[in-house]
């Protein structure tokens, strides 16, 4: 469906897009996940033909897209702040991109319709799109970018701008909605929540470049680099040196699966595989702040050397502020990842 | 699991929103400069060229230029007196109308009373309206014979309160426009910020308020200033022979004198004044751009509560009353006061040309006609070539746009006598030989009505945001077609209220017309100048009577104006 290959782009000394190739495939649902400035709208930009390539080619269906038009194209793009057309209701909205291709107005009105029903505004045709809440004027841009059948609808933050309950209700739907539609899908979002509930597959990006593609699992189980895990929200990460099944740290020897690469790398330890046991015991820390996050404790360690700690534990486990308590760490919640190298 | 966001990676500094596509550039310098191809001919065309050459006229013998002459004339004594009181009497009219007019500036922003927008559409009907007009209803007021002459014995058309208050009533609009929109888009909760952070009432005022309309002050006052130092037709009426500012001393040299090098010498001044107001205008302009919370006026506007908010409104409106409403219907009675009691006698004497003497060669109703096909087509003119400028100017760029914006506002400050007249001396040849075509008259006044355009359109143009133009792109519209369902939509309101503005200072054109209108084909203004130029009861009510008609006019094309403007759009 669409393919990048070596996709290129710089605005002035910086380089936004640096040689990307990204595939996406009929009905999947692709999401792009990254800090902002790591050039995920430009990708999109690019796909849509709003931002012309300082190198590399775009494909649809296998042919260039270089000399296409954005208006020829086909895709639909939904904007991060929507871009409503503020002179005109929702459902003349809806039925822009049908009447720029020529369809008859009746075709036209009932589709409109049927696309205001599909996002759930039944009937809100008529509405001012001045008058819609920030939720309803996303369900008009989805409609409006749905209404001319896309071959790619591209979404650029989704959801970015509702409330926190919204969003995760938005999220479940759209999945449904695109699965059944078939819809083949390319978001891109900063919210990692967001991009693991929408997604087939997941495509990190840093600086213009891919960091790492999987599916959500994949990714969220082995980051493919500290940036990633950072990332993901994992801040437990050191330098390290492996030999055999354990890694030296300054945190003191810490156990790696089965397999792990020797020599130097980045290590993480998963907030859920810090255990905290008495001062005896491993790595002696003093407890800082405890965060309480619902169902579990977040509770920053200071250790006498080396980075601070963040560990899970539940409510009545969780030790209090300023106690001496020893560390030790899960395997199976320890990664190795590459070194950091020079960027 | 948590999944809450967390950013590791420090984004890149300097990511703007104003990314430019790498063509886009080039191929937006190539369509910028297309478009600004027009206006720049027209300008060259219609208003460099020839008061260039009116100036080298007056200021060259034999192909030598005579500087020289620039001294000797600005030495006269005479001349230093027309000076000191033009920068005078306009310094004055700028503080009083501030001072009238900024309590009225706060009332229409911040306080909710019945019949507002009619009252704002009244304060607005002297700008628009023709300054012969303001002359002559002032006149009614003030003069011989006039309002106060009967009541209590008292003139002043011979005193140079006479010229200020004129301004002050021309003028008022201006600042209850600039300031007072500014105003009611300033968020009440920066104030109250400051007051919960322990500022009192007047300190908050002092330190939130006023800095955020300051440069607004700044601008309006700019305007005062610049209108009131070119002032022409006010003065040339209440002013007698005593008051004369540069603009009508350019007259006066001009077809009076045919004294060419000293109106070359003092257009020259005037423009050199006229540049330096603009060039402080558009620094103070660019500084009001800076970021303001702005609210929608609809929400800062409360009704009046308490005495002294009530007293406020009161004193707001009784000027009003006086200083706009009181001249204008004095005009409408006099029109109506013949020596056979109140009647239609005036305007009926209007249908004939002998009523008036040797006066006219057509019955000066045929004024009106001219009038309003003159200010049609140079309200074509200026949408044309004001339309085109804006949209060279819509996407910021350098010194030289900027240059050319600053430009655009010339006309509104160049002597119109000095333009007028060079005029007739120079599209009088092949391949340009205007003088005998009726074209010349809507050229001279679409060259006023093009700033108003430009200034009109300019925000809204602006404020259309570029990507509402890729979302219709997206969803398959052209780029032409993109512009027609995004673009023209958006902007139409402002083009019907720049046509306005454009068609009401057509109108009401008077310095540049009084020298190009042909005899027989008299516009508004130019009638009533020769009506007043003339003595006897039946000349001066005749002039009354047209100038009612000609400020009906104008005063309809207003109200139609409010009912579709917006507060947001443009300076004026």
């Amino acid at each position: 469906m669409l393919a990048l290959d070596a996709a290129t782009v710089r605005f002035g000394e910086r380089t936004a897009l640096d040689a990307v190739d990204l595939e996406v495939a009929d009905h999947e649902i692709v999401c792009v996940l990254g800090p902002s400035g790591s050039g995920k709208s430009t990708l999109l930009r690019v796909v849509a033909g709003l931002q012309r390539l300082d190198g590399g080619r775009v494909l649809l269906d296998g042919a260039d897209q270089a000399a296409v038009p954005v208006h020829r194209r086909g895709l639909g793009l939904m904007f991060q702040d929507h871009q409503l057309f503020p002179h005109r209701d929702a459902g003349a909205n809806v039925a822009f991109g049908l009447r720029m291709h020529g369809v008859s107005r009746a075709e036209r009105d009932r589709r409109a319709d049927e696309l205001l029903d599909l996002v759930g505004l039944p009937g809100a045709g008529r509405r001012a799109v001045a008058a819609l809440s920030g939720g309803e004027q996303q369900r008009v841009a989805l409609a409006r970018a749905l209404a001319p059948r896309p071959k790619l609808l591209m979404l650029d933050e989704p959801l970015g701008q509702l409330d926190r309950s919204l969003r995760e209700r938005l999220v479940v739907e759209l999945r449904t909605l695109f699965g059944r539609l078939g819809t083949t899908v390319l978001a891109v979002t900063h919210d990692q929540g967001e991009a693991f509930a929408l997604a087939d597959r997941v495509v990190v990006m840093r600086d213009g470049r891919i960091a790492q593609t999987g599916t959500p699992l994949e990714v969220w189980q082995r980051p493919a680099s500290a940036f990633v895990a950072r990332f993901l929200g994992f801040d437990n990460v050191v330098g390290a040196t492996v030999t055999g099944t354990a890694a030296d740290t300054v945190w003191g020897k810490v156990a790696v699966p089965d397999g792990s690469p020797g020599g130097r790398c980045e290590l993480l330890v998963r907030p859920a595989g810090v255990r905290i046991g008495g001062p005896e015991d491993g790595l002696r820390c003093t407890v800082g702040a405890r965060t309480f996050r619902g169902h579990h404790v977040a509770v920053t360690l200071r250790p006498d050397e080396g980075p601070d700690l963040e560990a899970e534990c539940a409510l009545r486990d969780a030790p209090d502020e300023g106690a001496t308590v020893g560390v030790t760490f899960d395997v199976a919640e320890t990664v190795v990842l590459p070194p950091a190298g020079p960027r | 699991m948590v999944l809450a966001r967390r950013e590791v990676a420090t984004p890149p500094a300097g990511r703007g929103r104003g990314r430019k596509t790498g063509h886009g550039s080039v191929r937006g310098n190539a369509v910028r400069f297309g478009l600004m191809a027009v206006p720049v001919a027209f300008f060259g065309l219609f208003f460099a060229y020839p008061v260039v050459a009116i100036v080298g006229r007056g200021l060259r013998t034999d192909g030598v230029w005579q500087f020289g002459r620039i001294g000797q004339v600005l030495s006269r004594p005479d001349i230093l007196d027309v000076l000191r009181f033009t920068t005078w009497q306009a310094l004055a009219s700028t503080a009083l109308t501030l001072l009238i007019a900024l309590p009225g500036a706060y009332v229409f922003a911040r306080f909710d009373f019945p019949g507002k927008q009619l009252l704002r559409a009244v304060v607005t009907v002297p700008f628009v309206l023709p300054t012969v007009v303001v002359g002559t209803a002032f006149l009614a007021v003030l003069g011989r014979g006039g309002f106060l002459d009967e009541l209590w014995g008292v003139r002043l058309d011979t005193s140079v309160w006479a010229i200020l208050l004129a301004h002050v009533f021309f003028n008022y609009a201006v600042v209850v426009r600039t300031v007072g929109g500014l105003w009611s888009q300033l968020d009440p909760r920066q104030e109250e910020a400051a007051r919960v952070l322990g500022a009192g009432r007047l300190a908050a005022w002092r330190r939130v308020t006023l800095p955020a309309l300051a440069p607004a002050v700044a601008a309006a006052a700019l305007m005062v200033f610049l209108f009131t130092f070119t002032s022409f037709g006010v003065v040339q009426i209440l002013g007698g022979p005593a008051y004369s500012t540069l603009e009508v001393e350019i007259y006066r040299q001009t077809a009076q004198l045919l004294d060419l090098p000293t109106a070359a010498v003092l257009t020259l001044v005037q423009f050199a004044a006229v540049g330096g107001i603009l060039a402080v205008h558009a620094r103070t302009v660019r500084r009001r751009e800076t970021a303001l919370r702005l609210v929608d006026p609809a929400q800062t506007a409360r009704p009046p509560r308490g005495a002294g908010q009530r007293a406020l409104l009161g004193g707001v409106l009784l000027t009003v009353l006086l200083l706009i409403v009181v001249p204008l219907g004095v005009l409408v009675e006099r029109s109506l006061d013949t020596s056979g009691g109140y009647g239609f006698g005036f305007y009926r004497a209007l249908q004939s040309a002998d009523a008036s003497g040797s006066t006219f060669l057509v019955p000066p109703l045929e004024a009106i006609g001219n009038s309003l096909q003159y200010a049609a087509v140079a309200t074509l003119i200026a949408l044309v070539v004001g339309g085109l400028a804006a949209a060279a100017l819509t996407r910021r760029a350098g010194p030289l746009v900027r240059g050319f914006d600053a430009l655009l506002m010339l006309p509104l400050g160049v002597s119109a006598v000095t333009v007028g007249f060079g005029f007739l001396i120079t599209l009088d040849e092949p391949p340009l030989d205007l003088r005998t075509s009726w074209i010349l008259v809507p050229l001279a006044q679409a060259l006023v009505g093009v700033p108003f355009v430009v200034r009109t359109m300019l925000p809204v143009l602006r404020a259309v945001d570029g990507r509402l133009r890729e979302a219709a792109a997206v969803l398959g519209a052209s780029p032409l077609r993109a512009w027609r369902e995004v673009d023209l939509p958006l902007v139409r309101r402002a083009l019907l209220v720049a046509a306005g503005f454009a068609f009401a200072v057509s109108l009401g054109e008077f310095g540049a017309t009084v020298f190009i209108a042909r005899p027989d084909n008299p516009t508004l203004p130019v009638a009533v100048a020769r009506l007043l130029g003339r003595s006897g009861e039946l000349n001066y009510g005749q002039a009354m009577a047209l100038s009612t008609i000609l400020m009906l006019v104008c005063a309809v094309s207003l109200l139609l104006l409010e009912r579709i403007r917006t507060d947001r759009s443009g300076e004026f």
